[in-house]
Parts: C-alpha cells; sequence; structure tokens
C-alpha cells in the first residue's frame, strides 16, 4: 500500500463484489476465493492452506470504520509457535486479529513478520506485544521506520484516534538477504528484496504447502501502489517468479491466487507504466501532462485507480527522468 | 551588483518575518487547541492570512485581480505533497517583469520570486514544489510599470514539507549539484525555445525529522538558480524551503543562435554550482 494510505478516504469505496467468471480468469483468481473483501465477508479469519489463516483486506482507504484492515492479515501456525503477517494497520485492528488467532490456536505467537513500512502493514504490531514476538523486518525496514514511522503515526492517529492507532515498533531481528525459519516441522523461506513496491520488502516461502507470501510486490484487483522504484520492482517480481509457486498470497486482493497469472497481469501494469512514463519523458511532456495520460489503458482493470495511478506516474517520471 | 545584493538581503529578511509570523500564527492555531482536520480554515481567515503576508512581501503596494496578466495551474489535489507541479502562465509577457509564488499555509509562504532578463520569455514557467496542507497558492506578476496583478488557487496536500525523502530521492541525492538541460527543439536565433533544467538537490528544508536520534536532518536548500545565454540574463530565481527535492524548472527563453545556457545555482550551505549547456542548433 502507498505511503500515504492514510490519506482522508475520498468518494465512495469501490465494490469488488461483482466479478464476472471471464475478469476473474483475467485477473488471475480462483473463483473459490471471490467474492473478493466487501466488509461483511472480510473480517475473519480463513483456513486457507493447512495451518494457514488469512483475513482479505478491504479495497478502501483508511476509514475510522474499517481501522486501517485494507491489507491482507494472518498467521501460520507451525507445531511449537504461530507466524503473525502481516500483524494489521492499526492498533485497533491487530487486537482484533490477536483475538481471532486465539481462537484458532493455543500455540505461542513467536514472530511477527514484517513485510515493508507502509501503515496498512506494520501498526498492529504493538498488538502482540504481550506475547513478546521476535520481530523481523527487512534489512532497511529499521531505517524506514524511522524516518517515516511518526509521520505514518501521526497521520493514523488523526483518523482513528491516537488510542487506536498504534505505535511505531521496530525489528529485533533483521533479514540481511534471505533467512529460513522453522516453526516446528513447517520451514519458512524468507527473503529480502531489493528496493521494488519499497525499499523494504520481504517475501515468504511456506515450503510445506508451496504458498508464496508475495506481500505488496503482488496487487491484485487493488491497483499497485508505486514507493521503491519502477525498474527494480519489475526486476524483484522475476526473481518471484523464478520461485515457481502456484499459488500466492498477495498483500492486496483474494487471500489466495494462482500466481502465475497473477503476477503477469501486476507486471503487465508496472511494464506500461514505465514504457508510456519513458516516451512522455522522451517527447517533452511534462509530469503533470503525464499523470494524466499514462497507463490510462489499465484503468478498468483495477480498484482505485484514479486514486493512485497519477502518484504511480509521479513516481515513475522521478525515477526514469534521470536515466 | 550592489542592487542585487541589496533585493537578495531583503528577500532573506522578508523571509524571516515571514516564518516568524507563520510560526505565530500555527502556535496561535494550537494554542486554540484546533486539530489538523480543523486547520481547514474558513474563506474568511484564508483572506486573513493571505492579506498578512502580502503586506509582508509587498508593503503597501494594491494587487489587483487578473485573469489575463497571470494564470495559475496547480493540480486541485496534490498526487505527491512533496513534488507538485505548479505552471504559471504570463501570455502579455512582454508586460511581466517578475513572478512571486506563494503557498500561503507553508512555514516559509514564499516559495519563489523570479525576475525575468532581457533573454527571457516569460510566458509561462513549471516548477515542482512541496506543499504542506490544505491551502491556497497565489501567483502575483509584477508588470514592467510595476504594478502587481494576482491570481490564486486552492490545493489539497498533506505533508509535503515534512515528508521524508523517498528512496528514489535518496539515490538521485548521489551527486548533489549535477545538472542536465533538456531543449525542446532547435535553436532559431531570436525564436522563443522552451528548456528543461533538472538540478539534482536533496533540498532539506529542515522540517525531516530522524525518528531515533530525535534530530531534524539540518536544512540545506538550494536558494538562488541563475540563468543565462551569453550576457544576457534569462532570470534570477531566489527560492526558500519549499521547492521540491531535485527541483526542475521548465521555461522558455531568445537564444541568440551562439552564445551557450549559463546556470549557476547556490544553496543556503554556500554550495555553489556552475555549468552551461550549449543550445542545440538549428539544422537550416
Amino acid at each position: 500500500m502507498l505511503g500515504d494510505a492514510c490519506r482522508r478516504p475520498r468518494g465512495k469505496p469501490t465494490s469488488t463484489a461483482l466479478v464476472t467468471r471471464r475478469e476473474a480468469f483475467l485477473y488471475g483468481l480462483c473463483l473459490c476465493c471471490t467474492p473478493a473483501p466487501t466488509a461483511a465477508a472480510a473480517r475473519g479469519l480463513r483456513e486457507v492452506a493447512s495451518g494457514i489463516f488469512m483475513r482479505a483486506g478491504l479495497h478502501e482507504e483508511v476509514t475510522p470504520e474499517n481501522r486501517g484492515g485494507i491489507a491482507n492479515v494472518g498467521c501460520i501456525v507451525g507445531r511449537d509457535g504461530v507466524l503473525v503477517t502481516d500483524a494489521c494497520g492499526s492498533l485497533a485492528d491487530g487486537e482484533s486479529l490477536r483475538a481471532e488467532i486465539k481462537k484458532r490456536t493455543d500455540k505461542p505467537i513467536r514472530y511477527v513478520l514484517v513485510t515493508h513500512v507502509h501503515p496498512d502493514h506494520c501498526f498492529g504490531t504493538a498488538a502482540f506485544a504481550a506475547d513478546q514476538p521476535i520481530i523481523i523486518g527487512h534489512r532497511a525496514l529499521r531505517a524506514a521506520l524511522e524516518a517515516r514511522g511518526e509521520f505514518y503515526r501521526k497521520h493514523l492517529a488523526e483518523i482513528l484516534g491516537s488510542d487506536r492507532a498504534g505505535s511505531v515498533v521496530y525489528p529485533t531481528v533483521e533479514v540481511t538477504d534471505g533467512m529460513e525459519l522453522d516453526l516446528g516441522g513447517r520451514v519458512l523461506r524468507l527473503i529480502a528484496h531489493e528496493t521494488a513496491h519499497t525499499n523494504c520488502d520481504l517475501s515468504m516461502l511456506d515450503v510445506e504447502t508451496g504458498l508464496l507470501f508475495a506481500a505488496d510486490l503482488l496487487f491484485v484487483q487493488r491497483v499497485p501502489s508505486l514507493d521503491g522504484s519502477l525498474r527494480g520492482w519489475l526486476n524483484e517480481a522475476e526473481k518471484l517468479r523464478r520461485l515457481r509457486a502456484s499459488r500466492a498470497v498477495p498483500g492486496h486482493g483474494p487471500v489466495v491466487v494462482d500466481f502465475a497469472p497473477a503476477m503477469d497481469n501486476l507486471t503487465r501494469y508496472l511494464t506500461v507504466l514505465r514504457n508510456e512514463t519513458r516516451k512522455a519523458i522522451a517527447a517533452g511532456v511534462s509530469i503533470a501532462d503525464a499523470g494524466r495520460t499514462v497507463a490510462q489503458s489499465e484503468r478498468d482493470r483495477w480498484t482505485l485507480f484514479d486514486d493512485y495511478n497519477e502518484r504511480n506516474v509521479i513516481k515513475a517520471y522521478k525515477e526514469l527522468e534521470w536515466e | 551588483m550592489g542592487v542585487g545584493l541589496r533585493a537578495q538581503n531583503e528577500a532573506k529578511r522578508v523571509k524571516v518575518r515571514l516564518f516568524a509570523l507563520c510560526l505565530a500564527l500555527l502556535g496561535a492555531t494550537l494554542a486554540q487547541g484546533l486539530t489538523a482536520a480543523e486547520l481547514a480554515a474558513t474563506d474568511t481567515s484564508r483572506a486573513a492570512r493571505w492579506n498578512t503576508i502580502a503586506a509582508y512581501i509587498f508593503g503597501d503596494r494594491k494587487i489587483e485581480a487578473t485573469e489575463t496578466l497571470i494564470k495559475l495551474e496547480a493540480p486541485p489535489r496534490a498526487q505527491d505533497a512533496a513534488l507538485v507541479p505548479v505552471t504559471l502562465i504570463m501570455p502579455e509577457k512582454e508586460k511581466i517583469k517578475s513572478v512571486y509564488l506563494v503557498i500561503d499555509d507553508n512555514p516559509s509562504p514564499l516559495a519563489a520570486h523570479i525576475t525575468f532578463g532581457p533573454a527571457a520569455d516569460p510566458g509561462s514557467l513549471q516548477l515542482r514544489v512541496r506543499i504542506d496542507t490544505y491551502t491556497n497558492v497565489h501567483a502575483v506578476a509584477e508588470t514592467v510599470d510595476g504594478r502587481l496583478f494576482g491570481t490564486v488557487a486552492f490545493v489539497k496536500a498533506s505533508g509535503g514539507c515534512s515528508a521524508p525523502i523517498d528512496s528514489t530521492d535518496e539515490e538521485a541525492m548521489q551527486g548533489t549539484g549535477e545538472m542536465r538541460m533538456k531543449f525542446a527543439a532547435a535553436a532559431v536565433p531570436g525564436e522563443p525555445m522552451q528548456a528543461t533544467l533538472m538540478i539534482r538537490h536533496p533540498n532539506f528544508n529542515g522540517m525531516q525529522m530522524n525518528q531515533l536520534t530525535r534530530n531534524y536532518t539540518p536544512s540545506r536548500y538550494i536558494d538562488n538558480i541563475s540563468i543565462s545565454s551569453g550576457t544576457s540574463k534569462i532570470f534570477d530565481l531566489s527560492a526558500d524551503i519549499s521547492l521540491s527535492t531535485n527541483p526542475v524548472l521548465t521555461f522558455s527563453f531568445i537564444p541568440d543562435g551562439k552564445d551557450p545556457i549559463r546556470v549557476i545555482i547556490s544553496d543556503t550551505k554556500a554550495g555553489r554550482w556552475e555549468q552551461t549547456f550549449a543550445t542545440p542548433a538549428s539544422t537550416n
């Protein structure tokens, strides 16, 4: 999700309940996973694979009603303990998730994995303080939280109130490159990515089920938001493809999708964004005009497109104009 | 030179006074216990604020409303508050001596003052600014006969001044002072042509906080950009805390067909960079 995910909502939240069979195919969804999140459907954990419980985020901006619950969140249960990822977008929502997890398992919560710095993925971490988990983050997460955490917290507190927003929680274990975790007969392989969606993206493969937790390196339905490097994201997408996972948990969208078509869909958007932005720069089109014209062919393929595409173009433009 | 220096000093005094004024206004607002959301002021209070700022910058000079002498294009809602593209359009360009860009609710409102020289084509100017909150943005043109004409646009933005720089900025900051110039077409002597100047500079404005040390990154921003065609001035731009990281300016000038474009930049920590760019020759 985007850096300022907690800006005030505008317009009506986009309903994504109506997905035709053809669209579902195009978007790389399996129909068993749709309908995608609507307020009523989204509020509970669902066991998506053996010992993996997920709750779908809403395709909305942060509001007091959704409490920042706009990203996919959940946990993996092993023989010895539980790993939570992500831990929700606010303290209040993190507390609900924690209560849900406690209903499903009495195993101790040993780890919270924070996939990146964006507020919808990290402000619920504080809700797990009582479990004294190891907080896992990318090698660049701490610096990113130092730079932005307080800024995010303040804006989140304006929407939710400071008692419900949560606090900035720093990682206690940093992933430099890669790492293996064992939850007890359940091995998880973590990858710290180069700058892509953000400069601190982590992904994770559950070896037992082959399920790839792509976090915000994979957006489904909801328009991707670019906050790192466009060229980097396309590179890291290739890296994920080489894992040959058949199914994945995206950071936003249905909680489980077929990986290949979903990633193809994402990289198509990023490629259009890159190519058309380069073309605009070469033709001397201003950043403002580029923002209004680039990647418009993608408009009907994503929810919240008008809320994010223009900003993505501006990010892409300022990255690519120095090429 | 003496006059230029005096003008610069005067500009600095205005900035300091304006900054103090804004802190005072901010203090007053906070003292009333208003939340940021409630900072969305009424039209009346916006007008009052503008009157105060205008008095600081322009003294008792009258600012006439205009729909022809200066136009301001800014997005109604900023996509990236730390990079808001703004275009100033001055259709009756032969009448224009200088333009002021004022972002009323930024901590230091006077974002830029551009004084055109004989080699300028003051028809339009694009720049990128940081905008901190929901605010009026004023553009004021000063004509060669000394009158002031103003126009206004309202921009919804949030946190542009204090927004931490992002990773692409971080990359781009390597090589502070590096410049590039792009020309829209080949130069035809005497015919206006458009150019875009890109500058690598973090433009730290003193409002980005390091949460670990609780220190603000010390301010270091470009305060002057001077562009000439040969010995003939295109414009001087005196800037403040509101230019974006890695500033980009698009402007027009009248090439003489032989001299290169010379750019001189200074920042608030005594940084100085100078570079010349050959104008692409016409093949005719």
